[in-house]
């Protein structure tokens, strides 16, 4: 170790400056020991507790041991720290007291003495022990001793200054004892030293921090104190503390400036400001760039030499931490910032300095990491560098244009002189990388000596930044520098090159819609493709850019007038044709079809109006405009139209198209919106609903592959059809803006017609709107002539003229002057004819197109009617009367009840019961003159009448009622009502008591007629009647036709009273009135009428000596529950057939209420006595059957119940004693063969005083 | 002289692009539409840790010589991004991120709006005039 004997050096700034420790005393004892002593010191580190709070840290201390010499020791307001002592030690061997008395003592005394003079306090005495030089010594004082007297002379207080080392050489586990504790000792000393000195230095340098505000402080001085803490902070090893220091001078720089431009401007900081003149970019290759630092002690610096000395600093520390990325981030972050300094200083700057400035710095950074990275870190950590890389592409590529190396032409002088300007401000290159080959300095150096070489290295770089962006993902950024790049080979007149980065760029930007970045990118392209004479797709960029919003009136009409130069140059070669896409050019708004439904038939003209929006800047005139058609055949057309017209038909034939896509396409704006239908299936059978769900009509749209590739500027895709249905339109202006255009077409083949394509051509250039969405479409149809006949009212009445309606549907048959419709006559019905009768004929959309008179003409079987002559597509309308003639009448005798003519045979006699009418069906058959067969129509005729007949009797005098009801809607006047005995018997009469001969019969009402019924001789069984009434619609004036009469026939039987039953009540005798509860007596008379007669001779009818009898029985009823009978209710008696012939019987009944009460039913029944032959085959149960029948045969509706009650008790009754004997037959009478005399008469019946507690049980 | 320009995206579509002043838009759209890259970047790297911190400022995308560019996206990745003249020292990342606090508000109002169509570009009065008023708070 040389180390003590060494003339101390000035400062050594490298990494092997280590803290100053320095040695007095016995030299060569420390000599012996120091290579140990420096070997031991850094092996354990020790922990560093800081002052403000700082972090605790373990630190390896080591040493520079040097010689004690007074010069070392600071003086007063000396702020160097890295010279500074930090430790004092003195070395003694000393074991004899005399020796130490001696010399030790006094050297002892002197070292420390100095010591105070400079007010040091950190000192150290080790006294060494030797057990080999001991045994040598006779006067040896116990170890301690000399010890002890130093303590005791020179450590006042502090009895740890002084430590024992034994047996330092010696290996044995004392010494290392002893070297522990003096190390620890040592250890902790130095820290102590450090703290308490580095402490002290923070706290002056704080304070000359503090007096910045002041006139004379210097950043540079101030630099220099704050920067000898760094380099001790370095020296210890801390290097983020070291870093700190800087960062803090950074800041506080950068401060002064950001104050500075807030006009708050400090003095020093003018020297700064002075005009840049070298530019030699950043120096990172030596630890202290000593050239700088120098400049900046000297205050002599500028403001890229303060900046580049400080951030070299920072980059070997960020270095030392093994930090290479963040070098080159704030590397980023200073060049950005140094250049806005600059601008924020207005330090003047020639033009390009900064570019070489930020260029060279920029590599020498790249250079710098890579230098302390190997490949695989530097790969992987591409994001951090891409950034400088792109900034020295940027700044190359603008040096590159200043000194003229991009241009044609290659430099002017001007440009040379500028270079040769910038190369001076580089000066020579530094000797660190004078051998380097890549060095930063020469690669600026040969970039801006020819344009060749700038060429070379600036495709370098960009090649090189565009593959690192794009290994990392950042896609866009390497568009755009490949845009810069294609901006460089568009002026080295190289488009071919350019238009791959023109494209990429583009479709990215499309992708992405950014509108101005598409514009000024398509801009760039439309003049690359001019150059490589893409002819087809210049043109399109170029109706691209004349439609955009983005350009200038100017611009716009530039590239417009481009096309329509080429489309009026190129007549050599034709047939050749540039398609391009329409949507630039104009854009497809709305159309419109003529008729509204868009449906016509064959021969019918269509017109196709469109509105176009035309994107141009001026008004373009376009040789033709067409729509390509589709045409496919319908099976179905008529049908298909029918529904098309229903469901997909806007009301007033506009089809509107949705906006083309913003002028941004993107992905996402570009996609249709979802055309979502409900649906809703039901079950043919009861219409319950059997699914429902959502439909999307525009799946095939939403659910194609997202092509990228397929971008507006793609060209292909525009294959033009050539249909043979196409509509044109020549020569039309397209104005910017809307503009209508008209197609008109006549149809000729049914069918279907898609509007497929709209293609707008301009001599060879064809504008193509490849797809028409949503889906045009026209139908044509084929009809067949009709003819449809159907009533003007809701139904036809009979009897009476009614209006029917023809209308014949031409179709496409033509009917001409002589054509004519043959219906076959019906008997029963009347084809009335009018003398002014028209048909109207009307154009297919009901438009009326002219009227001409009908010609009907009449024979036996045939009715022709002449139809006026008319187009095809045409609608002939006419009126006739037809009148159903009320049937001939009934052959049959059958009694109905409810009259109704007798249809003709072959007609469907329909009959409902209710209120409705009765129906009859004319077939009528009608030959069309376009077919050999007949039609065949059924018209349904109402019967408006309903007519109902009763026998109404007094006593022995016969009435015949009959009403008339009217069904129908209309009022009827009734007029000469006749009824007439069909058999024409001379004895009988019908007298009318009908006062009116004309009756008004309205709607829904009825009118009765009665006629009474007269004989002179015995009147017959039955009786045979027709009534007949003449009847006309009481509004109608004058009818042209005579109308049959309204007939009803009907027959009445049995009509004779044959017995007269009489009922009376009598109250008990005594009692005034009947009184409920109480028995009253009821008197039954039943009175033969008349002698025997016809309708006697039955099987009841007895002969006995001198006259006949009859079984008849009676039975008394009380439905209404007002009476009880007591007794016996029903009993037969035998009848004699004479007339006044009286029979009584005498029952008793009870009131059961109290009031004016109707008497109870007497009724008649014939009693029949059984067939014992018959009696033997039936059994019980058909003869009740027969019975029951026979009971309910002639029973008055109103007896009903009552005859069936009473029935079941007779039943019961005979039942009960029949029990294998053959059953009497009841047979009920007819009403008019019994007459109730008493029908109507009431009894009163006064309520009993204690009625409240009356209970009657009947059993 | 201070410039602002705010962008707003869905996915990378702009919604709203706003620039003071207009002469230099071109080279503002340049410049946003590249700092995508790093949006994409930063949401990538830290989707994750960003979704649990509810931390939707995504800082300095990346500086220029003349010109900062800060981002943010929302929940719904909706990017928010800001370019400011890099001499606008008064800006702090502080200032930055209450400026993106607010622009989210107004861009949740518009979202909130029935009749707005997600995807559309915004044309919210309301929201023209919140931009409108920031940017001049930052000149």
């Amino acid at each position: 170790m040389d180390a003590p004997e060494e003339p101390l050096p000035p400062v050594i700034y490298t990494m092997e400056n280590k803290p100053i420790v320095t040695c007095a005393g016995d030299q060569n004892l420390f000599t012996s020991i120091y290579p140990t002593l420096s070997q031991q010191l850094p092996r354990e580190p020790m922990e560093w507790r800081r002052s403000y709070g700082r972090a605790p840290k373990m630190i390896h201390l080591e040493s520079n041991f040097v010689q004690f010499k007074e010069e070392l020791l600071p003086k007063e307001g000396n702020k160097a720290l890295l010279t500074f002592p930090f430790l004092h030690i003195y070395w003694t061997e000393c074991c004899d007291t005399e020796v130490y008395k001696a010399t030790v003592k006094d050297d002892l005394t002197k070292w420390q003495n100095v010591l105070k003079a400079y007010s040091s306090v950190d000192w150290l005495i080790v006294v060494v022990e030797n057990d080999a030089k001991k045994k040598n010594k006779t006067n040896i004082l116990p170890r301690a001793s000399i010890v002890d007297k130093i303590r005791n002379d020179f450590c006042n207080k502090q009895s740890d200054r002084c430590v024992v080392l034994s047996d330092p050489l010696k290996d044995s586990s004392r010494t290392q004892e002893s070297w522990n504790a003096f190390l620890t000792k040592l250890r902790t000393l130095l820290l102590m030293s450090f703290t308490k000195n580095l402490g002290k230095f923070e706290d002056d340098m704080r304070t000359l921090r503090e007096k910045r505000t002041e006139p004379g402080w210097s950043f540079c001085e101030y630099f220099m104190v704050q920067e000898e803490l760094a380099f001790v902070f370095e020296m210890l090893q801390q290097f983020e503390d070291a870093l700190v220091q800087y960062d803090e001078l950074d800041a506080l720089f950068s401060q002064y400036v950001v104050n500075f431009g807030a006009g708050d401007g400090a003095n020093w900081l003018t020297f700064f400001c002075q005009p840049v003149k070298s530019w030699n970019g950043l120096i990172l290759r030596k630890p202290i760039d000593m050239e700088k630092r120098e400049l900046i002690q000297r205050q002599e610096a500028t403001l890229l030499d303060l900046r580049s000395y400080l951030f070299s600093r920072q980059c070997t520390l960020l270095l030392f931490l093994q930090r290479p990325w963040e070098v080159a981030q704030r590397a980023l972050e200073l060049l950005h910032s140094c250049v806005q300094e600059l601008k924020l200083l207005e330090v003047s700057v020639p033009p390009g300095a900064l570019d070489c400035w930020v260029f060279l710095s920029c590599l020498e950074v790249l250079q710098r990491i890579e230098g302390c990275c190997d490949r695989a870190q530097i790969d992987s950590n591409i994001a951090h560098t891409v950034g400088l890389w792109s900034y020295a592409t940027e700044k190359l590529k603008s040096l590159g244009y200043l000194c003229g190396l991009v241009s044609e032409k290659g430099p002017n002088s001007e440009d040379l002189n500028r270079t040769v300007d910038l190369l001076a401000g580089l000066g020579a290159e530094r000797p660190e990388t004078a051998n380097t080959a890549q060095s930063p300095y020469k690669k600026l150096k040969e970039a801006l000596s020819s344009v060749e070489a700038f060429e070379k290295h600036y495709l370098d770089l960009s090649h090189a930044t565009i593959e690192m962006f794009t290994s990392i993902g950042r896609i866009r950024s390497a568009k755009l520098v490949g845009k810069d790049l294609a901006e460089f080979y568009m002026r080295k007149k190289s488009p071919q090159k350019a238009e791959m980065y023109l494209q990429g760029a583009l479709k990215n930007y499309l992708a992405e819609g950014w509108a101005l970045p598409i514009t000024h990118t398509r801009k760039q392209l439309a003049e690359c493709q001019k150059r490589l004479g893409q002819i087809e797709n210049y043109l399109q960029t170029s109706s691209l850019l004349a439609s955009d919003q983005h350009l200038t009136t100017d611009e716009r009409e530039y590239f417009c007038r481009e096309i329509l130069s080429f489309a009026s140059q190129q007549t050599d070669s034709p047939g050749h044709r540039v398609a391009l896409p329409m949507h630039s050019f104009a854009q497809l708004r709305d159309l419109r079809f003529t008729p509204a439904n868009a449906v016509v038939h064959v021969g019918g003209v269509l017109s196709v109006e469109i509105t176009v929006c035309s994107q141009m800047p001026v008004p373009i005139h376009v040789e033709q405009i067409a729509i390509h058609v589709h045409f496919s055949i319908e099976k179905n057309s008529y049908r298909k139209t029918a529904e098309w017209l229903t469901k997909h038909k806007t009301a007033n034939g506009v089809v509107n198209f949705p906006a083309e896509a913003s002028p941004f396409p993107t992905s996402q704006s570009s996609l249709p919106a979802l055309e979502l239908y409900e649906m809703f299936e039901r079950s043919p059978s009861d219409n319950s609903l059997n699914t429902t769900g959502i439909i999307c009509k525009n799946v095939h749209m939403l659910l194609r592959r997202q092509e990228s590739s397929t971008s507006l500027e793609a060209s292909s895709g525009l294959a033009l059809e050539d249909g043979a249905h196409v509509l044109r339109c020549a020569g039309v202006t397209l104005q910017p803006g809307p503009n209508t255009i008209v197609f008109r077409t006549q149809a000729r083949e049914p069918g279907t017609y898609t509007l497929r394509q709209l293609c707008a051509s301009l001599g060879p250039v064809w504008f193509v709107l490849p797809h028409i969405y949503p889906l045009v479409q026209y139908d044509v149809y084929s009809q067949e002539p009709q003819l449809l006949v159907e009533p003007l009212a809701d139904s036809l009445l009979a009897g009476i003229p009614q209006k029917v309606k023809f209308t014949v549907t031409t179709g496409h048959y033509t009917v001409k002057n002589g054509d004519s419709l043959q219906l076959s006559n019906v008997d029963a019905m009347l084809i009335l004819c009018p003398e002014e009768n028209r048909a109207v004929i009307y154009s297919n959309t009901r438009e009326k197109v002219s009227d001409a008179l009908l010609r009907v003409q009449s024979s036996d079987k045939v009715t022709s009617i002449s139809l006026p002559a008319a187009p095809t597509y045409h609608l002939i309308e006419f009126e006739l009367e037809v009148l159903s003639l009320p049937s001939a009448p009934a052959a049959g005798g059958e009694s109905t009840l409810l009259g109704v003519t007798e249809p003709h045979g072959k007609h469907k006699d329909t009959q409902k019961t209710g209120h409705c009418m009765a129906t009859t069906d004319h077939k009528v058959s009608i030959d069309c003159p376009w077919s050999i067969y007949s039609t065949v129509i059924a018209l349904t005729f109402s019967v408006p009448f309903r007519t109902t007949h009763s026998l109404l009797s007094s006593g022995t005098r016969k009435y015949v009622q009959v009403c008339v009801q009217n069904l129908s809607e209309l009022d009827f006047q009734l007029s000469d009502s006749r009824l007439v005995d069909t058999h024409d018997s001379t004895d009988l009469r019908l007298i009318p008591l009908n006062t009116e001969s004309e009756q008004c019969i309205h709607s829904r009402q009825a009118v009765f007629f009665v006629w009474e019924l007269k004989w002179t001789q015995e009147p017959p069984p039955s009786l045979h009647c027709r009534f007949s009434t003449g009847f006309s619609p009481a509004s109608e004036e004058q009818l042209s036709v005579s109308l049959k009469p309204y007939t009803y026939e009907f027959q009445v039987e049995n009509f004779f009273t044959l017995y007269n039953v009489r009922a009376e009540i009598s109250p008990p005798p005594g009692t005034e009135h009947c009184r409920t509860g109480s028995l009253c007596s009821l008197d039954v008379s039943i009175t033969r009428l008349s002698d025997l007669l016809e309708v006697d001779k039955d099987e009841a009818l007895m002969e006995s000596d001198e006259y006949f009898s009859t079984k008849l029985m009676y039975e008394v009823v009380d439905n209404s529950s007002n009476w009880a009978v007591c007794g016996k209710s029903s009993g037969v008696i035998s009848m004699p057939v004479t007339a006044q012939a009286t029979h009584r019987v005498h029952m008793e009944v009870m009131p059961l209420f109290a009031g004016y009460l109707p008497l109870p039913d007497v009724r008649l029944f014939k009693y029949l006595p059984h067939h014992s032959a018959q009696s033997s085959q039936l059994d019980a149960d058909s003869w009740i059957e027969n019975d029951s029948l026979s009971v309910d045969k002639h029973v008055d509706d109103q007896l009903d119940s009552g005859s069936v009650k009473s029935r079941g008790s007779v039943h019961s009754a005979a039942s009960s004693e029949h029990k294998g004997l053959p059953m009497p037959r009841l047979r009920a009478l007819p009403p008019g063969q019994a007459f109730n005399s008493s029908a109507g008469t009431q009894v009163l019946v006064i309520p009993s005083k204690d009625d409240h507690v009356l209970e009657v049980s009947v059993t | 002289d201070a410039l602002s320009t705010i962008i707003l995206f869905l996915q990378n579509y702009p919604l709203y692009i706003r620039s003071i002043p207009t002469e230099n838009e071109l080279k503002f759209h340049y410049m946003v539409h590249t700092s995508l890259d790093v949006v994409d970047e930063k949401i990538s790297a830290m989707g994750k840790a960003l979704v649990d911190q509810r931390e939707l400022y995504l800082g300095l995308l990346y500086p220029t010589e003349d010109y900062k560019v800060y981002g943010y996206v929302t929940n719904s990745k909706v990017k928010f991004v800001m370019v400011v003249d890099s001499s606008n020292t008064a800006l702090r990342d502080n200032e930055i991120r209450s400026m993106f606090r607010k622009l989210h508000n107004s861009y949740t109002d518009v979202m909130c709006n029935p009749f707005y169509n997600p995807g559309d570009r915004i044309q919210s009065r309301a929201f023209d005039g919140m931009v409108t008023s920031m940017m001049i708070q930052v000149c």
